[in-house]
C-alpha cells in the first residue's frame, strides 16, 4: 500500500468505492492530497461530493478501498486510533452544524475544554482569537439562530479550527452566500492556509472559488460514476477538449465549437 | 386556427408510406392531457416521419405522448441514438429532443412494487427484524454507557445535565400536579357514587389512596412525561441529526451516545420518582377535597387513608416510575437518533416516540400488575 503512496501525501484515497446498499455512488476513487494543498472536490449536483467527504472523515464506511492519513490507514483503524487521527482534522458542515443550544463562544469552547481541560481566562482568550480569525470577534454571546447563514458558516470554520487541526474539511463553504461574502470567504481560506499552514479539502461547485483558490482537485463524473480527472483546476480547464471536467469548469462551453452553443 | 373553437378529438395512427418509411399521422387538438381513446401500438422502432397535416393545437400533452412512444419503441432508456423527428413543427421537435437527450441513469429509477400479499408480509417481517436489530444495538450501547459512567469515562457536560434535570423536573411539575389533582378528584367522585349506596362512603379514602399510590400517580406522570419529554427528546435529537450537529460531535471525538442519550435517560430516571411522589400527594388532596364536599371531613379521610397506606404500597408506584422514566427517555432518544434527515423525519420521530413510550408504559404497568399479583403484594 505504501508503495503507491506519494511520500509527501497528507491524505491518500485508495480505490475508494462508495455505495448505499447495492446502489454504487462512485467507484475506484484514487488520489493524493499534499500538505498545504487547497484540494477541491467538485462535480455536478448529487454526484457524491459530500458523500466522499463523509467517507474521508469516517462518518460513513466505504464499500471498498481506504483512506490514509500520512500513510496511516484510517479506514482500517480501531476506534482509539481513529480518535487520535480525528484530533488532527476539523470539519465544517454544509449548514455550519453549530450546536444550536450553545452560544457561538460555547460552540468553540466545548471541543477545546473537553479535549485540553483548558478553562477560565485562557479559554476565553483562545475562543475570542478563533472568532476574530473568521471576523466574528464580539459575536461570542450570540446563538446560531440569531445570526445569518454566512456568519454561521464562518463560525463553523472557527469551530473546525478549534483544536488547531492540520487538515480542514469544508463542505460547500460558499453555497448560499452572496458573491461578495463568498469571495471574502475564499480570501479567508487562502489567508488561513498561508498563516497556519493547514491543508484544506473543500467540497464545492462554485466555479469562481474553484478557479481562484484551488491548488489541486478531483472531478467526480456522474456519467461514469468514477473520478473524471485529478489535477489543478486551472489545468483541467485548459485540458483535453472532450473531458467532462473541462466541460464542467467551462460551463459546457469548452466542448465543440467555441461559443456557438452558449 | 382560432383559439376559441372547441377542441377536436386528438388522434394518432400509423400510415404506410413506401417513400418515407414508418409514418405517424397526428390529427386534431392535443390539449390539457387529453390523449386519443385508442393509442397506436408503439412497435419496435420509432417513427421515421410525422405527418402533421391534420394537427390542430397542441401543448406538452403531445410532447409527452411522443416522448413516451419513442422511448417505448426503443425498449426503455438503454438504447438511445438519433431519432428522426422529421415532419414535426419546429417547437415541438425541440421539446421532444430536449426530453430525449436529458441524461438519465436507468438504474436510478426506483421501481418499487409492494407486490402481492406474500411479498408484503416478507417486507414487513424483514423491516421488523431490522428495527429489532437497531433497537437491540441501541439498548446495548446504552448499557455500556451506563457501565462507563461510574468509571468516569462517559463524558457529558454537567451543565447540560443540570438543564435536563430542570426541564424534566421543576418545569414539568405544574402540569403533573394539575392532572393528578383532577384524577384524584375523579376517583373520589366515582367512588363516592358507588360506595354511598352501601353507606360506606368513608372507604372513598381507601380507594383514592390505594389507586393513586399504586397505579394512577405513576401512570399519569408517565403518560404526561411521555407526551412532554419523550416528544421533546425525539424532536431535539432528530433536528440535531438533520442539522449534522450529531456528526459534528462525532468528528470532535465525543461519543454522541454518552453525550446526548446518557444524560437524558439519567435525568428522567431521577426526576420520574420525585414527580410521582408529588403526583400521589396532589391526587390524595384532590380526593380529600371532593370527599369533604360530599360530607366526609378531611381529618376522617386522612386517618382512614393512613390505615391502608403501608410502606410497601407507597413504594410500588414510585418504584415503577423509574422503569417508566427509562422507557420514555429511551424511546425518545431512539427515534430521535434514527430519524430521517428531513423535517418530515423530525415529525415522524416525535410521533413514534410518544406512541411507543405511552404504549411501553402501559405494557410495563401490566407486567408489574401481573408480577405483584403472583407475589401477592
Amino acid at each position: 500500500m505504501s508503495a503507491n503512496t506519494k511520500d509527501n501525501a497528507k491524505i491518500s484515497v485508495r480505490g475508494l468505492t462508495m455505495a448505499y446498499g447495492s446502489f454504487v455512488v462512485m467507484r475506484n476513487l484514487d488520489f493524493d492530497i499534499a500538505a498545504r494543498d487547497i484540494f477541491i472536490i467538485m462535480g455536478g449536483s448529487g454526484c457524491g461530493k459530500s458523500t466522499l467527504l463523509r467517507h474521508m472523515i469516517g462518518l460513513v464506511e466505504p464499500a471498498a478501498g481506504e483512506v490514509l492519513y500520512e500513510g496511516r490507514n484510517f479506514t482500517r483503524a480501531g476506534e482509539a486510533e481513529r480518535d487520535t487521527l480525528r484530533r488532527r482534522f476539523g470539519v465544517m458542515y454544509q449548514s455550519g452544524a453549530l450546536w444550536s443550544s450553545l452560544t457561538l463562544a460555547e460552540n468553540i469552547a466545548m471541543p477545546i475544554e473537553e479535549n485540553t481541560g483548558l478553562s477560565g481566562r485562557a479559554l476565553r482568550d483562545l475562543v475570542e482569537y478563533k472568532l476574530s480569525l473568521v471576523g466574528l470577534a464580539g459575536f461570542g454571546e450570540y446563538y446560531p439562530s440569531e445570526m445569518s447563514g454566512g456568519m454561521n458558516k464562518r463560525a463553523g470554520i472557527a469551530r473546525a479550527m478549534a483544536l488547531d487541526p492540520e487538515i480542514l474539511f469544508l463542505d460547500e463553504p460558499g453555497a448560499g452566500l452572496d458573491p461578495l461574502s463568498a469571495s471574502r470567504l475564499d480570501d479567508l481560506i487562502l489567508r488561513l492556509r498561508d498563516a497556519l499552514g493547514s491543508t484544506f479539502v473543500i467540497v464545492t461547485h462554485e466555479l469562481h472559488s474553484i478557479m481562484s483558490i484551488g491548488s489541486n482537485s478531483v472531478f467526480l463524473d456522474t456519467s461514469t460514476r468514477t473520478q473524471g480527472a485529478v489535477g489543478p483546476p486551472q489545468q483541467l480547464r485548459s485540458g483535453e477538449k472532450s473531458s467532462a471536467a473541462r466541460e464542467f469548469l467551462t460551463r459546457g462551453r469548452g466542448t465543440g465549437s467555441q461559443g456557438t452553443n452558449a | 386556427m382560432p383559439d376559441s373553437a372547441p377542441p377536436s378529438a386528438p388522434n394518432a395512427r400509423w400510415q404506410d408510406d413506401a417513400g418515407r418509411g414508418r409514418v405517424l399521422a397526428l390529427e386534431g387538438d392535443w390539449l390539457e392531457g387529453h390523449q386519443p381513446a385508442t393509442l397506436p401500438e408503439a412497435g419496435n422502432a420509432p417513427p421515421e416521419f410525422y405527418d402533421c397535416s391534420g394537427l390542430g393545437r397542441f401543448d406538452s400533452t403531445l410532447a409527452g405522448f411522443l416522448t413516451a412512444m419513442i422511448r417505448a419503441s426503443q425498449g426503455g432508456f438503454s438504447q438511445r441514438g438519433e431519432v428522426s423527428l422529421e415532419g414535426l413543427p419546429d417547437g415541438l421537435a425541440q421539446l421532444v429532443r430536449l426530453a430525449l437527450t436529458v441524461p438519465e441513469h436507468e438504474e436510478v429509477r426506483q421501481d418499487f412494487h409492494p407486490g402481492n400479499f406474500v411479498s408484503r408480509i416478507g417486507f414487513a417481517i424483514s423491516n421488523a427484524m431490522r428495527e429489532f436489530t437497531t433497537a437491540a444495538d441501541f439498548t446495548g450501547r446504552l448499557i455500556f454507557s451506563f457501565l462507563r459512567l461510574p468509571v468516569g469515562r462517559a463524558r457529558f457536560r454537567a451543565r447540560d445535565f443540570r438543564l435536563l434535570l430542570e426541564q424534566t423536573g421543576p418545569n414539568a411539575l405544574p402540569i403533573v400536579l394539575l392532572i393528578s389533582f383532577l384524577i384524584g378528584s375523579i376517583l373520589a367522585f366515582v367512588g363516592h357514587a358507588q360506595l354511598a349506596l352501601f353507606g360506606a362512603s368513608i372507604f372513598v379514602a381507601d380507594l383514592v389512596a390505594i389507586a393513586m399510590v399504586r397505579e394512577m400517580g405513576a401512570l399519569m406522570t408517565g403518560i404526561i412525561m411521555g407526551g412532554r419529554t419523550g416528544a421533546a427528546y425525539a424532536a431535539q435529537l432528530s433536528s440535531m441529526n438533520a442539522n449534522e450537529e450529531i456528526d459534528a460531535l462525532r468528528t470532535f471525538g465525543f461519543s454522541p451516545f454518552d453525550f446526548l442519550v446518557l444524560p437524558r435517560v439519567l435525568a428522567l430516571i431521577i426526576t420520574m420518582p420525585i414527580l410521582t411522589l408529588f403526583a400521589n400527594l396532589a391526587g390524595f388532596i384532590g380526593g380529600m377535597l371532593v370527599a369533604a364536599s360530599l360530607g366526609t371531613p378531611p381529618v376522617l379521610f386522612y386517618h382512614e387513608a393512613l390505615t391502608v397506606l403501608t410502606t410497601q404500597n407507597s413504594f410500588l408506584g414510585v418504584g415503577k416510575s423509574v422503569f417508566f422514566g427509562a422507557a420514555i427517555a429511551m424511546s425518545g432518544c431512539y427515534f430521535g437518533f434514527h430519524a430521517q434527515r428531513s423535517s418530515e423525519g423530525v415529525g415522524l420521530a416525535t410521533t413514534r416516540a410518544v406512541v411507543v413510550s405511552i404504549t411501553a408504559i402501559i405494557v410495563i404497568n401490566s407486567a408489574f400488575a401481573a408480577l405483584f399479583s403472583v407475589l401477592g403484594i
